[in-house]
């Protein structure tokens, strides 16, 4: 670090002393102190509430580091680098870990809880009504913020308060010709829409009792029933109808002697479970190797053809003698400055069959997005539509920088035009472009946009509706893991680590390449 | 003669480029509205797709409008600070894993972010329930996941810039005895805006158009930015109908980048590049 300058120096414009503790200094300690006050106060109670120690640790952790280096005059450099870092470690480099460890688990719709949950979710489910048990008039009620059943029994006409921890006597209600429980204390009795609006939880609440539990069928009645299936410590299974269901802790599954299982999974580590499906079984791998070649040649399909046309305008208007450049310029790049995701779907209408501009223009009736073939010509137009004025920007740009004489020497030392251009233009060219075009390939490997907002990854053949003509694996993953197929999320994980291991060997070996390329026109 | 082929290859190209937005303006000012009767060329002059547009009921268009602005403005802002003020670290200091971080960062930027979007749902799914605020359906929680995929696409850039601005003009504020946050204020920033402007546009263009995190964020009608409300006003059957509607939607959200687009036309060519041989 660099020696303190304050003693060294001699003042010029400021004539107080140095070393005096200036107002900025203070207010920006206050401020600082101030700050991170603020988000202990805002951050700290739902975490308590929730009794998440870790997570306070952390917290309290991280904003005592944070007012600590922003007290003191020392650590200069981390003051400037603790800002961008810590949103980077919070929702980059955490969220990408992360996906690393869910893609060696099971998690995702039926798989989201542990296995205690899922067996209390299965148990309340199978509740069924006992023979010759009593049917209540329900009410439903709200006490605090929790949903509470006024059960009246039919017989006694004794009213029951039930929650989740059980049934108890109620006394005070005042209960109405039809059974209903009009008013009572403690409790906010629920008006029929109102009741309504929590069908949901309504239907979820079980009481729990001696022979079972009570739940509610419809929103005014509500039985004694008893659980069809039964968890059992010994055998670790669910015992009841269509089972034994015996757990398999492998597959996070209940399965019975006939190879069924229980929807209500729960999550369990399966190990390279979800790796070795894409590459092995033979259903997935086959797409997944059919996806991951056009998911390469729609990349490099997208960066050749913008650089090649970019470029080629750029060099057509890189003559002394052309006129009227600015106009050019300006209708070329309307597309780049246009919004993008709006032009993508323009173009799906300009593709679209029936009333698309595409085949009215044409005088065609061809489905475009309907077959593999057009469909993938189709989005790759428009990626070039939507790219090549960047390439033409930047490689106007690069032009430029290149000196006219290296390319009038040539001329004079007898080359043709196309000689000049491949031998002098084109590898200056690519020496400063080539990272550019690196980025570009991993932009169009992972390019979302183009494709979901056009053809949403289809046409999709008969038979398998999850993988279409035109998926990415990007479009693919996300399909898996947020699609109407339920949500794979573990599934969906394995394949994102796939591509960032794609995309990171692509680049590293572009990356080696480039430098091995700079040694040589350097 | 050779110059007569120069310009029919570049008419050619501009009539590429030119043609699908010249059928949004047709299809924005055509009276019907639907996308079976919008020609190439415009077939009538009105303003009533532009009309319903902003008196929808279904489709807050103002306010998408105001959410995507407010968090492209925003973030793009935010995100550009953060990692000038990390460039600024790596450019001009010298610190024990100063090597190690920016390698670091180098191998980070090639993991998009969005890659992650699984659990980042996830995470957001329990962020939602702790702190609302910043949970699904809020600009904010949006905001805070774009600023982490700032300092991994940025810095590198911006220190190529900073690296160009010669070190003797803030070793000469030092010795006056400003203090490294004077240098970085008041020499530093003045002397890198015009480059700040223009990484600041594409950075603002490209959240403007961002689809895929917004839209597994954003489900409430009332907080969607346009990318995710635009693309649900025509989506499934309503694709004919409100295609008017939708390409007026298209150029009111294209009037302030291409004006800014414009503008800063010749910066951008400049800026362009020069992050290009850094890079």
């Amino acid at each position: 670090m660099t020696p303190d300058p304050r003693e060294a120096a001699e003042t010029r414009r400021a004539p107080r002393p140095r070393r005096t503790i200036t107002t900025a200094f203070v207010v920006s300690r206050i401020a600082v102190l101030a700050v991170a006050a603020a988000i202990l106060l805002y951050a700290a109670p739902p975490l308590i509430a929730t009794r998440s120690w870790i997570g306070l640790g952390v917290l309290f952790g991280a904003t005592a580091v944070i007012g600590y280096l922003y007290l003191t005059r020392r650590y200069v450099p981390a003051k400037y680098l603790i800002p961008g870092t810590v949103f980077l470690l919070a929702f980059q480099v955490f969220p990408v870990l992360y996906t690393v460890t869910t893609a060696f688990t099971n998690f995702g719709d039926g798989h989201r809880g542990d296995k205690a949950a899922a067996i209390a979710a299965i148990e309340r489910g199978s509740v069924r009504q006992a023979p010759g048990s009593p049917e209540y008039q329900l009410t439903t009620a709200m006490r605090g913020s929790d949903l509470v059943f006024l059960l009246v029994d039919p017989d006694t006409k004794q009213v029951s308060l039930g929650d989740a921890a059980g049934l108890s006597p109620l006394t005070g209600a005042e209960v109405g010709v039809t059974g209903k429980v009009l008013r009572a204390p403690g409790v906010t009795v629920l008006t029929a829409p109102e009741a309504a609006a929590r069908a949901d939880e309504i239907a979820a609440l079980a009481v729990p009792t001696d022979a079972g539990a009570i739940k509610a069928s419809g929103l005014s009645r509500a039985f004694e029933g008893r659980a069809a299936l039964a968890y059992e410590e010994g055998c670790d299974c669910l015992r009841g109808e269509g089972g034994p269901w015996r757990a398999d802790e492998s597959r996070g599954y209940f399965v019975n002697a006939a190879g069924d299982r229980l929807a209500q999974g729960w999550q369990v580590n399966v190990g390279f479970d979800n790796f070795a499906r894409v590459l092995t079984n033979p259903t997935i791998s086959g797409y997944f190797l059919g996806v991951f070649a056009w998911n390469s040649v729609f990349a490099l399909a997208s960066v050749a053809g913008t650089f090649a046309l970019g470029m080629a305008v750029a060099l057509a208007l890189h003559h002394p003698r052309m006129r009227g450049t600015k106009v050019y310029r300006i209708a070329l790049i309307l597309p780049y400055a246009m919004p993008s995701f709006a032009m993508l779907l323009v173009w799906r209408d300009m593709f679209n069959r029936d009333f698309g501009l595409i085949n009215q223009m044409l005088g065609l009736d061809v489905d475009w997005l309907g077959g593999v073939t057009t469909a993938r010509l189709a989005v790759v137009l428009v990626n070039l539509w939507l790219g090549f004025p960047y390439m033409f920007l930047v490689t106007t740009g690069a032009l430029q920088a290149i000196p006219r004489e290296l390319t009038e020497a040539a001329a004079i030392d007898g080359a043709t035009p196309w000689k000049a251009f491949r031998q002098v233009t084109l590898p200056l060219l690519l020496v400063a472009l080539t990272p550019l075009l690196i980025s570009s390939f991993a932009f169009n490997f992972n390019n979302f946009n183009a494709i979901q907002l056009t053809t949403e990854g289809g046409p999709f053949p008969a038979e398998n509706p999850q993988v279409g003509g035109t998926d990415l694996l990007i479009t693919y993953t996300f399909r898996l893991a947020f699609g109407t197929g339920g949500a794979q999320f573990g599934f969906a994980a394995a394949i994102s680590v796939f591509i960032f291991a794609i995309v990171a060997i692509v680049s590293a070996v572009a990356f080696r390449r480039t430098r091995k390329q700079e040694e040589v026109y350097a | 003669m050779k110059l007569a082929f120069r310009h029919a290859f570049v008419l050619v190209v501009c009539a590429f480029a030119i043609f699908p937005i010249l059928f949004v303006v047709s299809a924005a000012i055509n009276p019907l509205g639907t996308l079976a009767s919008t020609e190439l060329l415009p077939t009538g002059a009105s303003f009533t797709n532009f009309g319903e547009l902003l008196t929808s009921d279904v489709y807050p268009f103002g306010r998408w409008f105001f959410n995507s602005v407010f968090i492209a403005l925003l973030s793009s802002f935010a995100s550009l600070l953060l990692s000038m003020f990390a460039a600024y670290a790596f450019s001009r200091m010298r610190f024990a894993g100063r090597r190690v971080g920016l390698l670091a960062l180098l191998l980070i930027q090639m993991f998009p972010q969005f890659l992650a979007i699984v659990t980042i749902f996830m995470i957001f799914t329990e962020v939602t329930e702790l702190y609302p605020a910043f949970g699904f359906d809020t600009v904010w929680g949006l905001m805070l996941l774009y600023l982490g995929g700032a300092l991994g696409v940025n810095t590198w850039l911006m220190k190529g810039f900073l690296d160009t601005v010669p070190k003797e003009l803030d070793e000469a504020a030092t010795v006056d005895g400003a203090t490294h946050a004077q240098v970085f204020w008041r020499i530093i920033m003045p002397l890198v805006t015009p480059i700040l402007a223009v990484t600041a546009l594409l950075a603002f263009i490209t959240t403007m158009s961002e689809f895929l995190m917004a839209n597994v964020f954003l489900r409430d009608p009332e907080s969607k930015t346009l990318a995710v409300g635009m693309y649900g006003m025509i989506a499934g059957d309503r694709r004919n109908e409100n295609f008017g509607m939708f390409a007026a939607a298209t150029l009111l959200t294209a009037i302030p980048t291409v004006s800014v687009f414009l503008w800063l036309q010749k910066y951008i060519v400049s800026g362009l590049t020069s992050g290009a041989v850094k890079g």
